[in-house]
């Protein structure tokens, strides 16, 4: 799932956060991204907060605006690297909080894993996407990591906000703004049914 | 020959058993064991969607990153489950076994720089060292102390399920759970997956007969019972049949291989556990 060769570069739609209405837009399931820019760690704790935050009207430690999160928690940067290991971590733990978060700005998710029905009615009513990364090819998703910075929430550990500068991260889109699904559709073309 | 005289204790030292620990932790996470490497090479021979031969090929290019960096194969660097086999002829001496394993953890967890993943429960507060354990234990004849120390994912355990089924649903009704399960899993367990089938004894027992048959070399079929070696082979052909496919984006290969172990169970009862194992399946032992 990244460029090895320049005519594989063409099957990768090259985008960049702050992901704008229009890239939004015209991204399909199934599109293979290479994603630069930056963007938010947020998993289970820190959507818990986030939320919280919401719903009581208190500020936001990051701009949701058009932002992006990485459901993801990096292991501890050795010495001299810039991160561990970083990999997506399963999303539906984050359905709960998530058409909130859309519905104050969250334009773009990056997990691993089927979303809710609602997650996806949210992302088709606000314009966003959700996108799928590879479980578990952490050492190899981190050299797309240039820049690291702690944001928020630092008590959480592994859980706090962190601000990822990334380049070139391959992507698959998953959940797209028309309503499409791409684990349904490809479950559906490559299931074999026999008995 | 003196009765009463009891066979001399084989002491072992705390020190090493924590010193072994953390070795064990850090290469479970850091090297992705052969068997898994050969069974990921065959899927990506057989696999025949082109992402899924894609996600395959980085899976393998990981591994080498990972090992040659000394990075985790995955960020998340698990659940400390360990497994102990302790000879009833051994003596642990300088300190209890429970804190040298801790301790052990302890230092792969900071050393190996590992991610700590435990926390409580309700509060959800890391424990910030990645204790404490998991620990199983038997006691078995013999003077050896033997570790096997296995790393597990909370993506693909939270995918993984027991129920008590009733004794008229027997093998089919076995083989449904399991499949039923595994489709739930989809792309959420980190496919390709290896499948832990434990079959009988009580409710606990049946799950960690299920953790236990991960630690067969993938793709090793069941030697002790036809039924399961057979079992085994018709779930690893109707999973694969399912179309999950690597990272779920739609393929041959969702499993690696299925392993299941059986102990008889009441005479009401047929429990069943699935543990569901991703394909960085992580898993290091040594025997003191
Ligand atoms: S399920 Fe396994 S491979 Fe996937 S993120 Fe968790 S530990 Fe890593």
């Amino acid at each position: 799932m990244s460029p090895t060769t320049s005519a594989d570069q063409d099957r990768f739609l090259r985008i960049s956060t702050p992901l704008s209405a229009e890239v939004r837009a015209r991204l399909r399931a199934g599109d293979m991204v290479l994603l630069s820019g930056d963007i938010y760690t947020a998993r289970d704790a820190a959507h818990r907060r986030l939320h919280e935050a919401l719903v009581r009207g208190l500020p936001l430690p990051i701009d949701l605006s058009a932002a992006t999160l990485f459901y993801a928690a990096p292991s501890p940067t050795p010495v001299g690297k810039v991160i561990g290991s970083i990999g997506p971590t399963t999303s539906y733990r984050m359905d709960v909080f998530t058409p909130t978060l859309i519905e104050h700005g969250l334009r773009g998710m990056i997990g691993k894993g089927n979303r809710s029905p609602e997650v996806a009615l949210a992302i088709k009513r606000y314009g966003a996407v959700y996108f799928g990364a590879i479980g578990g090819i952490a050492a190899l998703t981190a050299q797309c990591v240039k820049h690291m910075e702690m944001v928020a929430y630092e008590d959480l550990g592994p859980e706090a906000i962190r601000k990822l500068t990334v380049a070139d991260l391959p992507l698959v889109v998953i959940n797209d703004a028309e309503g499409n699904d791409l684990y349904a559709q490809a479950q559906n073309d490559w299931r074999i049914l026999t008995e | 020959m003196d009765k009463k005289k009891p066979k001399r204790l084989r002491r072992i030292a705390a020190g090493r058993i924590t010193k072994t620990v953390r070795n064990l932790f850090i290469a479970a996470n850091t090297t992705l064991c052969d068997d898994v490497c050969d069974a990921l090479r065959r899927a990506l021979a057989q696999e025949a969607s082109p992402i899924g031969r894609e996600v395959l090929a980085k899976i393998l290019q990981n591994a080498d990153i990972a090992r040659d960096n000394a990075l985790p194969i995955c960020q998340d660097t698990g659940l400390a489950v360990l497994f102990l086999e302790v000879g009833q002829d051994v003596r642990i001496v300088g300190g209890p076994l429970q804190d040298a394993i801790a301790e052990g953890v302890r230092q792969a967890y900071a050393e190996g720089f590992l991610r700590k993943s435990v926390c409580d429960p309700f509060t959800r507060a890391n424990t910030k060292d990645n204790t404490p354990a998991v620990i199983h234990c038997d006691i078995v004849p013999g003077d050896h102390l033997r570790i096997i120390a296995m790393p597990k994912g909370g993506g693909s355990e939270n995918m993984s399920q027991a129920r008590m089924l009733t004794p008229a649903a027997g093998l089919d009704g076995v083989k449904q759970f399991v499949l039923e399960t595994v489709e739930k899993a989809g792309a959420n367990a980190c496919p390709p997956i290896i499948v832990g089938v434990g079959i009988g004894g009580s409710l606990e027992e049946a799950c960690l007969l299920a953790k236990k048959a991960l630690l067969r070399p993938v793709g090793a079929k069941n030697e002790d019972d036809d039924r399961l070696a057979k079992m085994e082979e018709d779930l690893f052909r109707k999973i694969n049949a399912l179309g999950i496919g690597p990272a779920g984006l739609g393929g041959r290969m969702t499993t690696l291989g299925v392993s299941a172990v059986m102990k008889p169970c009441h005479i009401a009862s047929l429990p069943v556990a699935v543990n569901i194992q991703c394909h960085v399946a992580r898993h290091r032992e040594e025997t003191l």
